[in-house]
Parts: C-alpha cells; structure tokens; sequence
C-alpha cells in the first residue's frame, strides 16, 4: 500500500518550502502569470520567508545582490516569464561578475509551449548561461526540492553566484508525488562540483609561497573580494603584522583590511592611491589573496608588478594565469591558505620599505580643492566623518562610485557594496534597499549619480512602504561624469551623450514618493544638511547634493596603460587615445 | 550524368587546422543544454570547434565528447579550465597523439562513369584498409577509418577523382593505458 503522505503540496508549494528549510530569510520579487502558482504558494504556506514587491525585476536581483554581500548569505529573486525573466540579466550578470550568491526563481510558460512562441515565453535558461553559475529548467515537479538544494549549494560554496532556476507553470502547479521528508533529506549527487577541495590546499604550492615570502625585501599584499569571502580577515590581519607588510585592496576588498590601519595603502588601480600603484611598481614580491587581477587593476599586463614575484591565491583555478601568469599559483580558500601558510612565514622587518612608502603618502595624499563650488569629494568626506566610516555604502558606477571608495575608507568587511566587475548603473540603490533589510540597525547610504540613481529610482516607492532610513546621496552634476571626464581627456572634450539635461527636481520627486528630500548647494551647508539627513529615520530620504559639473577623478591610470604612467593630477598636455576599454 | 546534389565540399576536404589541432575529452552530464553551455564558452573567446563527436556514456547519466580545437594554443589552457569549471561538466582533458588514440570515420560518395576509375578507386580504398558501403550506376560511397591524417591522406587521394561529397564523423580519442579519457 503507498504511503499515506500527511499534506498534499504541489510543486510550488514544495519549492517555496523547500528554500524555507535552507534558510532563505528574503524574497525579492515582481509576479506575473506563469509565477502564479509560486506566488500562490507565499501565501499558503507557513514560512519565515518574508517577501518584498519591488518595481522592476533589475531592482529585486539588486536587492537580492545587496543583501548577500551585506550578509554573505544568499536571498531568492522570484519573477515571471518572458519580459519578468528578461530583465533580471543585469543584475544576474552583476551578481556573477562579482561573485554573489543568489538564487533567481523565473516562472515559464507551460512545458507543452516551449519552442513555440508563446506568450511571455522567454528561453531564459539559455539566455542566462553565459551570467549564471548554473541555472536549471526544470521539468519534473518532483524534482523542484532537489534542484532547489542544488541551487543553494552551488550559489553558496566555492567561489558563489547566482543560479536561476525556471520552473514551467505546469510544474510549479502539478501535484508534489513524492515524499517531500525523503526529497529534502537526500544528499546531493554532483559529480562535476567539488568546492571542498578548496579546503585541501597543495602543500607543495604553500611551501613555495612560504619560501617566496620569507625572502621578500619590499613585499606588498593585494586583497580582494575572496578574502572577505573566506572570512580572512584575522589570518590577513596576522599575516599582514607578522611580515610588516603593507597591503593595498581592490574596489571589493575594500575593508577585508582596516583602512585607517597604517599598513594600509587602500586601493589600488584605475582610480586607485598613488602610493598602493607605486608600490605594485616597486615591490619585489605581490602576494595576491582572493583577487582576480581584474584589468580596472594591472593596466597593461605586462608591466604589471614588473619587478615582482607574484603569488596568487584563488579558491578558482580558472583565474590562475587567466590574467597574470604568477610565479606560484596555490589554489584554494584564502582563510585554509592563510592558516597553513602562517606558521610557514618568519616575523620580518620591513621597516625601510614601509617608510619608503610613508614618504609617498606624505607627497601624494588623496585630496580635493576646498574652493571652486561643491564638489562630491567633500559631501563623502564630511559623511564618512560623521558616520565615523561605519555605515554601510552601496554605490553606481561612475566617478561619484570612485571618490567613495577613495574618501569612504571602510574598516570593516560587507561593509562597501559596489558593482565591481559589471559596472552596473543602477545598482547602488536598489543594493542598499537589500542591505538595509539585511540589517535593519546600521546606517545604510546609497551613493550614487544622477544619471544611475534614475535608472532604478521607481524603487523608492519599496523603500517607502518598508520604512527603509536609507540615505540616498545623489550625487549630481548634471552629467555622465565618468564618461565626460574621457571626452574632456582624450576626445578634444568633445560632448557626446553625457548632458543630463531634463534631470527632475530630485527633492519633488522624493517628495512624491513619500520620501524625505533634502537639498545641498552651498559647500558650507554639507554637514549640516548630512546630519538632517542622518537623523531622519522615518523612511528614505533623498539628498540631492548639487555638484560642480566638470570635475576630473585622480589619480588615473588611462585604461590599458601602465601602472607607472599613472596621471596623478591633470595632464597638460593632450592625452593619447588609450588602448584599453574605458 | 546529371548530379543533383549540390555540396560545399567539391574542394579538396584537407583540414590543416586540424592537423596542428588541439584534441579534448570530456565527461559531462547527458542533459539538454550542457552542449550550449561548453559551446559558448569556445566562441566567446574566438575558438573554432573543427569536430564534435558527443554520445551517451557506458553509464546513461553520462556523455562523452571528443571536441578537435584550432585556435589560439596560449587561450587553450584557459579554455579547458573554463569548461572544468561547469557544474555538468565531469572532467575535461587535453590529449596528445603521445598519450592518446585518435580514431575517425568518412564516408565519401564518388562519381565513376566508367570502370577504369571504379577500379582505380576501389585500389585506394583497400590500400587504406576501407570499405565499399553503397555503390550504384553511377557512384559509389567508400568508407575509410583511422587516424585523421589517415582519413585525410584517403581523401586527398580521391580528390583526384569526381569526390561528389564526403561526411567525416570527427575524432573520437581515448587516453593510452591506465590513465582516463
């Protein structure tokens, strides 16, 4: 006789609980027909899920994104078929780009009217391939608990990413057959995914690492994104003391490492200090730890850290010599490498070197005019005072995402979210919303420009209804800046698509919406108005600070360039057109 | 004879690409998609796939690829690091003519309007250890086996004659010994 099953679920409903028992704490999302039956099953099954209805689905995957790199964990970004799918790729690509988990649930079309044009129908299982970990489509309802465990472990482990799962409305509707108790209880079966190797790290490679890093006379430490992944932060913290190592981070490393501590040179890069690419040029030896050797970092290739042995720690093995080919490659989890390489490494004294680079801290400051008009540089300054660098920054892409990593000096980790490697307009906002959920007692500040914050703005009607005390720091000038700062630079300042004229009055519009807005003109009202903003917690409020419109971010590294031919103040004379891209 | 097929072949069928090609095996797992997936990470950075031969593995879970490369050899490693990282991916490997066995079929209809050339081919075909596998007034299709170059030598051979098309399966490879494919 077949066993009587105590509850009758359907797919949905077997999915919904089934991201409930893994502990998925938030679902972003925007419903549509073929999601009917999973948005159906929010409301008819018991779960701690809670679920927000965002205004856009670029904005649930944003949120979703800000959430986990405030949180490490991963949130569920639920939408319909078709047009619903479609405009999730952004923030999917965000996510993969940078290494965020995340688990995208689309709804589809019936599994009979695939291939044939239906309404709403979208192949999203192969539209998403080339920014996704994986992704599913599934096409046995009884299948939906394991996929979904399969999604949690492969966006979660390893190095994370998005997974998107689409689920066919006559799957996600047809009754639930098996034994839903065995379902969620069955070990995974994944020949082709083995993340605990990233534990059992070659000792041969951590020997050779050793062996370089005791002999370094002028070595430099470049953390990045993995190493806040792993959790490294004590073992970077050791080792950074235990070699009297100065260390620089890229764009998302920024906190792995305090950076008010004095072994800090910040970060490096395009935009990056002066001292942290002079010492790349300088060293002897990089030891990377959890970066990519992303192109917004090395410039040229081959210049890069021309005098320097490198070591690279990656839990990917795919990264090794994708950009940089290093002297000893040590594939693994920075946190396990660090452990085992700690005891390995002598207490060493770098006291020449470390005060070489002193004296270019002293000579090359990071600064900014105090005169000429307000200028975005002293609005995150005088933020970042009064916040005392604790709150959580999100940030576009852009000059206004450049000065914040430059003036908003993080000492802590999942503290600074940032669309790194994708460069996603847009981001910033929607990514505080998640993080603001996420951690409902920390000071939240979205960053971001005029022309990014109108990208993804319909969100401040999510933002209102939860209450959100989100800081939105519009940033305007009226401009694209980034990209009228390279017209201006190497295309005879000729303006081509960057005038952002017909910007709404941004204080109305918060106004709108329900939502607080402050302006800010004066350079001498800046910390006042900030502080008026601060004190607001009954929702978000919009400050829209009124910026000098043609100012330059440096210093600057032309894109496919050397590090060494960083521009550390305007150029005088008229710049070549550079190789690289942007 | 009127012909009515018409091919884009009639040129002499000699891959020199694949000659100084680059060979993979793969283990993935036998889904819909896993094609696409591997697919797009070759022509995202420019390679060519030369041949592809995919059926199901010993064990139906499963599916082997063999895959013949031309391209840039620098990207190559990267690529096969790329395409061990996907999920259903199982495990991908390099193989050389050294360390591995490479194997491939052609078919190759051609036209004989007399029985002097009929004879002169079917010399070539036994010569290369091949089979006559359809033959008609007019035609007959050959079948030839073996290494590439082998298969390619065969072919340029019957270049010399009315070739009206050939169908090559493309390289199937198993590692030597006891290391696996």
């Amino acid at each position: 006789m077949a066993k009587q099953k105590e509850i009758e679920l359907d797919g949905a409903q077997a999915l919904i609980k089934t991201l409930d028992s893994l502990g998925v704490e938030y679902v972003f999302g925007y419903s549509g027909g073929a999601a009917l039956p999973i948005f159906d099953a929010l409301e008819t099954v018991e779960s701690n899920m809670k679920f927000v209805l965002t205004r856009h689905e670029q904005g649930a995957c944003h949120m979703a994104d800000g959430y986990a790199r405030a949180t490490g964990k991963p949130a569920v970004v639920l939408v319909t078929s078709g047009p619903g799918a479609g405009n999730t790729i952004t923030g999917i690509m965000t996510a993969q780009m940078d290494s965020v988990p995340m688990i995208i649930v689309t709804g589809q079309q019936v599994t009979w009217m695939l291939g044939k044009d239906a309404f709403q129908e979208a192949d999203i299982f192969g539209i998403t391939i080339p920014v996704v970990k994986h992704n599913y489509l599934v096409r046995e309802t009884n299948d939906l608990p394991r996929v979904a465990k399969e999604a949690y472990h492969i966006s979660t482990t390893g190095r994370p990413g998005p997974v998107l799962i689409d689920v066919p409305k006559n799957i996600s509707q047809s009754a639930f057959t098996a034994d839903f108790e065995d379902e969620l209880a069955a070990e995974l079966y994944l020949p082709g995914y083995k993340p605990e190797k990233a534990l059992d790290v070659d000792e041969v490679s951590i020997e050779e690492a050793a062996r370089l890093l005791n002999l370094a006379k002028k070595p430099l430490i470049l953390a990045g994104h993995g190493a806040m992944i792993a959790g490294a932060e004590s073992e970077l913290m050791e080792m950074a003391n235990k070699l009297e190592c100065p260390v620089t981070m890229t764009l998302l490393g920024k906190g792995v490492f305090p950076e008010s501590h004095p072994l800090s040179l910040g970060m490096l890069g395009m935009h990056g200090t002066a001292y942290a690419n002079k010492a790349v040029c300088e060293c002897d030896l990089i030891f990377n730890i959890g970066s990519r050797f992303d192109d917004r970092i090395i410039g040229q290739a081959d210049k890069f850290g021309a005098q320097a042995k490198i070591i690279h720690v990656d839990i990917d093995i795919a990264e090794m010599g994708k950009m940089i080919v290093p002297d000893v490659e040590v594939v693994g989890d920075a946190k396990a490498v660090l452990q085992k390489l700690l005891p390995l490494v002598e207490k060493a004294d770098h006291a020449d070197w470390l005060e070489h680079l002193n004296g270019y801290k002293k000579k090359f400051p990071l600064g900014y005019k105090k005169q000429g008009g307000l200028r975005m540089q002293q609005v995150l300054d005088e933020i970042h005072d009064l916040t005392d660098g604790n709150a959580i920054i999100s940030t576009d892409v852009g000059q206004h995402q450049m000065w914040a990593a430059q003036f908003y000096t993080n000492d802590a980790s999942f503290k600074w979210l940032s669309s790194g490697g994708a460069g996603t307009m847009g981001f910033g906002f929607p990514a505080a919303i998640g993080a603001q959920f996420a951690c409902p007692d920390e000071t939240v500040i979205s960053v971001s420009g005029d022309g990014g914050f109108q990208m993804t703005l319909c969100e401040l009607a999510t933002a209102v209804i939860h209450k959100l005390p989100i800081k939105i720091l519009v940033l305007n000038n009226h401009y694209l800046g980034m990209v009228r700062q390279w017209q201006e630079l190497f295309f005879d300042n000729r303006e081509s698509g960057v005038d952002l004229e017909g910007n709404p009055d941004f204080v109305k519009l918060a106004e709108a919406y329900g939502a607080k807005g402050i302006n800010i003109k004066r350079p001498a009202d800046v910390r006042k108005k900030l502080q008026e903003a601060l004190d607001y917690n009954d929702g978000p409020v919009v400050i829209n600070a009124e910026c000098i419109k043609t100012d330059n971010v440096f210093p600057m590294i032309p894109a496919g360039a050397a590090l060494e031919d960083m521009l550390i103040e305007p150029p005088k004379y008229k710049m070549e057109k550079p190789v690289g891209s942007t | 004879m009127s012909r009515t097929i018409t091919t884009t072949d009639e040129k002499p069928a000699i891959r020199p690409d694949l000659i100084g090609g680059h060979t993979l095996s793969m283990f993935v797992n036998n889904q819909p998609g896993v094609l696409m997936r591997i697919c797009q990470i070759f022509a995202r950075r420019a390679y060519n796939i030369d041949s592809l031969v995919v059926s199901q593995g010993r064990d139906p879970r499963f599916s082997r690829l063999t895959l013949g490369i031309s391209g840039d050899p620098a990207g190559l490693s990267q690529i096969i690091l790329q395409c061990d990282k996907l999920i259903d991916v199982i495990h991908c490997f390099e193989h050389t003519p050294d360390d591995s066995v490479t194997r491939e079929m052609a078919l190759v209809k051609v036209g004989v309007d007399g029985g002097e050339k009929r004879t002169e081919v079917l010399q070539i075909v036994e010569h290369f250890g091949g089979k006559t596998v359809d033959m008609s007034e007019g035609s007959m299709i050959v079948r030839v086996e073996g290494a590439s170059d082998k298969v390619d030598a065969a072919i340029r051979l019957l270049t010399n004659y009315d070739i009206i098309e050939t169908v090559r399966t493309g390289k199937v490879v198993m590692a030597r010994g006891e290391q696996s494919t």
